[in-house]
């Protein structure tokens, strides 16, 4: 509600700001990126902040002590869970990463290249949209009827007799794992990739046609070294959702396998703050590293 | 380059691409012809006779916790989250036209609320609110948690409509005589309006399915989503199925009203 409220005065403001282009109109910008730098200020640095400082504090089983400790941090930097559930979920970014950039390049590719009419182009575009704003769980769960032992596909296999009984690990497994993340995450890469290749000059293309390019170094060496941007952008989206993914881990695999997202989600339902806070650094340290990395190859500023 | 013949790299691509938008919906068919399935059916086909059985059971309020609570809550905060982001976006977006201090660290600031992991937020909010002693409500917290991951999504789209907004016409505007909220009340805001509209249908969908920013920031009521991955665990019946078809057409709907609002207005402003 004070929000809301915040939201009105400042639209107001900023509107009589507009009208008078005297000192008024210079401070215009300020009060209209107010509103977001007070949402972002109070409910994503201040919150990151509280995370740092806590991370540091004691605990029991009902409470958390101000305090300045280490042992949160030496307690998962100490335990071979927390490495292995680290390499766990880096496996995972890794494959789906891979994954989602093959198929998602192939069909923004398709869709900038061979989709001839610009409202054909707009409606498989959105075809491919439409499920990403449907709810991820329901996505999830939806392989369930597919996947599972007396599922769609299993049932298929048998019945055909190419399996003598149900392949059990197509569900409840990492197959399953990297399978709904691919499905849930690829449209991150399709949307900037596409976005990038349709802003390709077309006469570069017929310039190295002329210049007697073959279809194949066309598309490697004038369309993929243009893309990158895009799948640079793709491939952040697609990171980060990877790494801070528990929901699927834990649907997916039902319970078998570990990210590190989902050991803080384990420790906050055991109101175990400080070391969900401890893990939390640890995996945004992970995580900004991985987007600084990836950002060296890209200005997203430009690519807006 | 529009007369020459399909290659087989067409024929390729286009069976790709064919199997890829089975991948995307053919799970979702199964779980939407499954939520039919009769009152002694399973979880997986085949059919067992067809019913609305388990459409009937959802709203029994013993059967899967309080689902028109918990919808209503969303649709609730998946508005608020609406209004907010677009109203916000739209201002950062008329800030950043301009220079102004700091304007690179606001949008670095939201960058980083795109990758920050959700989870981080969510813990982050809950601790603030406990320490602070305030209860986290789904209008409160998880309005501030929701907001951070739509604002940046608004913030770059606006940023980007902004980036290639031809200057001339808010010129001219102004050559006429028009003062600064008479350009941008008859001249900016129907240019950008169905971008607007794109930010507004992206603040809804994203709040209404969001659910690791509402884990602990949504206090006792459970938002839709929440209640949802609860039944994950704990039902064992089609009426997850029938949940899940209720709340992909209520999208489904909301996604194509949004693009018939989106036309609607662009042919009004072709014609006009």
């Amino acid at each position: 509600m004070t929000l809301a409220m915040e939201q009105s005065v400042s639209t107001a403001s900023a509107a009589v700001a507009r009208s008078r282009p005297s000192a008024l109109s210079r401070f215009a910008p300020y009060l209209q990126a107010s509103p977001l730098a007070l949402i972002l200020g109070g409910f994503l640095l201040l919150p990151i902040l509280m995370i740092a400082v806590v991370s540091f504090w004691d605990y029991d089983f009902a409470a958390m002590y101000p305090d300045f400790l280490l042992t949160n941090y030496t307690d998962t930097l100490g335990s071979w869970v927390t490495w292995k559930t680290c390499l766990n979920t880096l496996k995972f970014a890794a494959i789906v990463w891979a994954l989602t950039l093959a198929i998602g390049f192939w069909m923004a590719y398709f869709l900038a290249f061979h989709v001839r009419t610009a409202a054909m182009q707009m409606a498989l575009f959105l075809i491919c949209t439409v499920p990403f704003l449907t709810s991820n769980i329901i996505r999830m769960i939806s392989w369930i009827p597919v996947l599972g032992r007396n599922g769609l596909v299993n049932s298929t296999l048998v019945q055909l007799g190419i399996v003598p009984a149900p392949i059990e690990w197509l569900l409840y497994s990492d197959f399953a794992v990297v399978l709904a993340m691919v499905h849930l995450y690829t449209l991150f890469m399709v949307t900037p990739i596409f976005n990038t290749l349709m802003r390709i000059d077309r006469s570069l293309i017929e310039a190295a046609r002329d210049a007697g390019a073959s279809g194949w170094q066309v598309l490697w060496n004038v369309v993929i070294p243009l893309a990158k941007p895009g799948m640079a952008i793709g491939s952040i989206f697609v990171v980060t959702l990877v790494m801070a993914d528990f929901s699927t881990v834990q649907v997916m695999s039902g319970g078998q396998s570990a990210s590190v997202a989902l050991m803080m989600k384990n420790q906050m339902s055991l109101l175990q703050y400080p070391a969900a806070a401890a893990n939390a650094v640890v995996l945004l340290a992970l995580v900004l590293l991985m987007v600084a990395g990836i950002l060296r190859f890209v200005d997203i500023r430009k690519e807006l | 380059m529009n007369r020459e013949p399909r290659g087989i790299e067409f024929y390729v691509l286009a069976a790709s691409f064919i199997i890829f938008v089975l991948f995307l919906y053919g799970p979702l068919s199964a779980i939407l012809i499954l939520s039919f399935q009769g009152e002694n059916g399973g979880l997986t086909f085949p059919l067992n006779g067809l019913s609305f059985h388990w459409f009937a059971n959802l709203f029994e309020t013993q059967a899967v916790g309080d689902f028109g609570g918990s919808f209503r809550r969303s649709l609730a905060l998946g508005l608020m989250v609406m209004a907010v982001t677009v109203a916000v976006s739209l201002l950062a977006g008329l800030a950043f036209r301009r220079k102004f201090r700091g304007a690179s660290a606001l949008f670095y600031l939201s960058v980083a609320s795109l990758v920050i992991p959700s989870i981080v937020i969510s813990l982050g909010i809950g601790v603030v609110f406990q320490r602070v002693g305030w209860q986290p409500r789904w209008y409160t917290s998880a309005l501030g948690a929701h907001l951070t991951w739509t604002l940046p999504f608004g913030v770059l789209i606006m940023f980007a409509v902004f980036n290639r907004f031809p200057p001339e016409y808010e010129e001219a505007a102004r050559d006429l005589g028009a003062d600064s909220w008479q350009t941008f009340r008859h001249v900016v805001l129907p240019m950008i309006l169905p971008s607007l509209i794109g930010v507004g249908l992206f603040g809804f969908t994203l709040s209404y399915d969001e659910f690791a920013r509402s884990l602990m920031t949504a206090g006792t009521f459970n938002t839709l989503p929440l209640e949802i991955y609860g039944m994950t665990t704990n039902v064992t019946t089609p009426v997850l199925y029938a949940l899940g078809t209720v709340t992909t057409v209520f999208s489904l709907l909301v996604i194509t009203a949004t693009l018939a609002v989106i036309l609607f207005v662009g042919r009004r402003r072709a014609r006009g």
